[in-house]
């Protein structure tokens, strides 16, 4: 596994500059006595820094169809309601009980890439088990879908079903680009070349999947 | 900060041509070929500029060869309403998007944001080559609407609901047109947020030691603020583009109202919002303004600062003001909307942050007016066409005042003068900052220099002529001419039709004067006098490298930064500044009082 380098640097206080009269940005800043405040900073791998960055991204993407949603309910009247498939809070359940498992995962792969505990299992397991949960809530999205269908509703029967299958089609699609995240780790993992940030940030995103899935079912709960 | 060999791009210099030109992750050329595709798109745009111009001016004329483009929107070379309609539609489409957008962000930062940083390569190359190639991809969508169906959309760069979901019964171009159209744009975003991802983790996580945030360029600050506006509006706008084709393929009715009649055909949708459109739109739209001139602001602070050999009065206020431009332009968005019907009191809500955005537009151009005063500008075409932005900037921008309030709005909404507003203060003075760019950075890009007389020739024929064009463009609002339309036939138009065919020539001219711009450019790739690695004087990180730059920016060198970004009128071993990554101590103008 790659380290980080932490140290400040080591800048020779004889090749500072002067700082008796510096300020206002329009002198030097480095400080006197070589460690500078900025170099002391830490900052996280991009890894860590980009899965924030997609996390923002998804969230406004979600933010705007729940707003399209809100308004285009508010402002028309051929709204029509209908009862969510139950199977949808079974595939929320898969989808927590994923997130736990993720997490067990992280941890045994913690031990076991830091060999605290000889003999322990290969942590590959509960990410296979993550990974098997993840796609039964997506084979599960698709049998809510086809139940609709049965009823008789489709994406263009209305407004309501249309924001149904279009919000549950856009977190599956999300959703499985969690389990290739997924995957990824797991050849990592498998190879020996797994980095940290690179689980923790494939973490990250899928815990993110669920606490998103649950707003999105109360969303469509209240809504539809 | 990091040793960045730890977290840096970890990939080799190409052996193979298409590894190293074409599906490369090397930065330097992702910018080249973002530069390439904004220089291609300016180009096709400025030409369908010229041909609505010449329609508008005199109206029955017939532009040889132009039937063999559409044979039913110009037949015998004369452009139908429908077809100027498409290629306002194009123009602005193509103008904001793959130009303003493209060029000053995508180009230039991608190019020097991580030599800037003192980085090896974006954190995530592989995003990065994607990101030029869906927007490369979205570019084709968009071409490919010129020779599909009925041709492209006629509804405007903004595709107003209800126009852009009723399909081919709105006109030419509103069935395959919308489509493409929203294909593209949609992939345009895909393209952006995986830029915006680059440039910002290479901000935040690739500096050097020493490069703290307060000591990067204003240009990478400029790049750095412009990508976060852009994940937050491109995040928005890709999911309406998804609903509008949703509305078109697949039958559903997010943006067409009820028992709407067009063409004498009720339409079978129902119950869809027109300004449900207008809000997930403008959302984006207004940011998108800044994101065409953030990066310009940032560009022309690094170059002036370069030229007058001193610092900003403030560098830090200039990076705030930046900052509150960013936040700010998403609480104005609604000010687009004060003809939509709106509550008056949503009206007030969204003028007073639109006037209260002008406080550090304000700032950030008395900044450069204060700092600029009292110093020995070295004229050359880089600072010239900074000084231009400035003026476009200021010229543009006080019609902003008007616009900014409700009722003066209202009337002026529909007219010229906004046209005339939004071309001086978002597109001209974008795209000067461009060219600024260009003459500026082409040494280190190219290793050649670029000629400085043809320079100056561009500058002055490109202002002079973008003021012969778009100044009167406010005249003609305020006396009444709407926009959009494609003839001037109604009695009070036709004694301003003078007023357009000057406005004519104008462009021409001033289009004309921009391959003088493409010689210079071309001829100094090629044959242009070799460029030392430093021709400017200038101190940030780019300067400090080989021109042009090796394939990971510094020779297998970490820089260690030591100084602000721009250290000048000082007295150093080489001259009136220091380097970032000199450690030499240096005497300030303050020290010497």
């Amino acid at each position: 596994m790659a380290t980080t380098v932490h140290e400040p640097p080591q800048i020779d206080p004889s090749r500072l500059p002067d700082r008796k009269h510096s300020g206002n940005g329009w002198k030097n800043i480095v400080p006197e006595n070589g460690s500078s405040r900025v170099a002391l900073d830490y900052s996280p791998p991009p890894t860590s820094t980009a899965i924030w960055v997609v996390l923002f991204a998804v969230t406004m993407m979600f933010a705007a169809f729940s707003s399209a949603l809100i308004v285009r309910k508010g402002s028309s009247m051929d709204w029509q309601s209908f009862t969510l498939p139950s199977i949808l809070y079974f595939n929320t359940f898969l989808l927590l009980v994923s997130s736990v498992t993720l997490e067990v995962a992280r941890r045994r792969v913690a031990t076991f890439m830091g060999g605290l505990r000889v003999g322990e299992e290969h942590p590959a397991r509960w990410l296979y088990i993550t990974l098997g949960l993840g796609s039964l809530f997506v084979a599960g999205q698709y049998v809510a879908w086809r139940q609709l269908n049965a009823q008789g509703l489709y994406l263009a029967t209305n407004p309501s079903s249309s924001f149904f299958y279009l919000l549950t089609a856009v977190h599956a699609v999300h959703v499985l680009g969690g389990l290739s995240g997924l995957v990824y780790v797991i050849s990592k993992l498998n190879k020996g070349t797994l980095k940290r940030n690179t689980l923790v940030a494939a973490a990250r995103y899928w815990h993110f999947m669920g606490v998103l899935w649950v707003y999105l079912i109360v969303l469509l709960w209240i809504k539809l | 900060m990091h040793d960045t060999s730890v977290h840096a791009a970890q990939h080799h210099a190409p052996t193979t041509f298409i590894r190293k030109h074409v599906f490369s992750l090397d930065h330097k050329v992702i910018g080249k070929q973002y530069y390439v595709l904004a220089l291609v798109a300016a180009f096709v745009g400025m030409f369908l500029s010229w041909l609505m111009r010449l329609h508008l001016a005199w109206t029955n004329l017939a532009i040889p060869g132009l039937q063999l483009l559409s044979s039913s929107g110009a037949p015998g070379g004369v452009i139908t309403p429908e077809y100027y309609l498409q290629l306002m539609t194009m123009h602005g489409t193509i103008m904001v998007f793959f130009v303003l957008t493209t060029a000053p962000f995508a180009a230039f930062g991608n190019y020097f944001l991580p030599i800037q940083v003192g980085a090896e390569d974006m954190p995530f190359p592989h995003f990065n080559m994607m990101s030029f190639w869906v927007t490369f991809t979205g570019f084709l969508f968009l071409m490919a609407s010129f020779f599909v169906g009925d041709g492209p959309t006629l509804g405007g760069w903004t595709q107003y609901a209800p126009l852009n979901a009723v399909g081919s019964v709105g006109g030419p171009g509103q069935g395959s047109g919308v489509v493409l159209w929203a294909i593209s744009i949609a992939l345009f975003c895909v393209g952006q947020l995986l830029g915006a991802l680059n440039f910002i983790t290479t901000t935040l996580d690739l500096r050097v030691k020493g490069m703290s945030l307060m000591r990067l360029p204003l240009s990478a600050w400029g790049w750095f603020i412009t990508s976060c506006v852009g994940l937050t509006a491109f995040a928005v706008l890709m999911p309406a583009c998804i609903l509008v084709i949703l509305d078109h393929v697949a039958g559903t009715s997010f943006f067409v109202p009820s028992g709407l009649v067009m063409n004498d055909q009720v339409l079978p949708h129902s119950g869809g919002s027109t300004l449900l459109w207008q809000h997930l739109f403008w959302f984006f739209g207004h940011p998108e303004v800044y994101i065409a001139i953030i990066p310009g602001m940032g560009i022309v602070s690094h170059i002036l600062i370069t030229n007058m050999r001193k610092p900003m009065l403030s560098q830090r206020v200039l990076i705030y003001s930046f900052g509150a431009l960013a936040i700010l332009s998403y609480m104005v968005y609604g000010h687009h909307m004060f003809v939509s019907g709106m509550n008056p009191y949503s009206s007030l809500a969204f003028s007073f942050p639109t006037l209260v955005i002008t406080i550090p537009s304000t700032i950030i151009v008395l900044i450069w007016t204060f700092s600029l005063y009292g110093s020995k500008l070295r004229i050359n075409s880089a600072s010239l066409f900074s000084l231009g932005f400035i003026s476009m900037f200021v010229s543009g921008g006080v019609s902003g005042f008007f616009l900014a309030q409700p009722s003066i709005d209202i009337m002026l909404h529909a007219t010229y003068f906004v046209v005339g507003h939004f071309h001086m203060v978002m597109g001209v003075a974008a795209m000067f900052g461009i060219f600024a760019g260009t003459y500026f950075w082409f040494p280190k890009m190219a290793g050649r220099m670029m000629d400085e007389t043809l320079g100056k020739v561009h500058f002055w024929l490109s202002f002079v002529g973008t003021y012969c064009i778009f100044m009167p463009f406010h005249y003609l609002g305020m006396a009444g001419n709407v926009r959009r339309y494609s003839t001037f036939v109604d009695d009070f138009l036709q004694p301003l039709i003078p007023v357009h065919r000057f406005i004519t020539v104008a462009a021409l001219i001033t289009g004309a004067a921009q391959l003088v711009f493409l010689y210079n450019l071309i001829h100094s790739r090629f044959a242009g006098a070799p460029a030392p690695d430093n021709p400017w004087e200038a101190t940030s990180l780019e300067w400090s490298t080989a021109t042009p730059p090796p394939f990971d920016n510094f020779g297998g060198k970490h820089p260690v930064v030591y100084h602000d970004p721009f250290q000048y009128g000082v007295k150093s071993s080489v001259g009136d500044y220091v380097m970032q990554t000199s450690p030499e101590q240096v005497a300030t103008e303050h020290d010497e009082k």
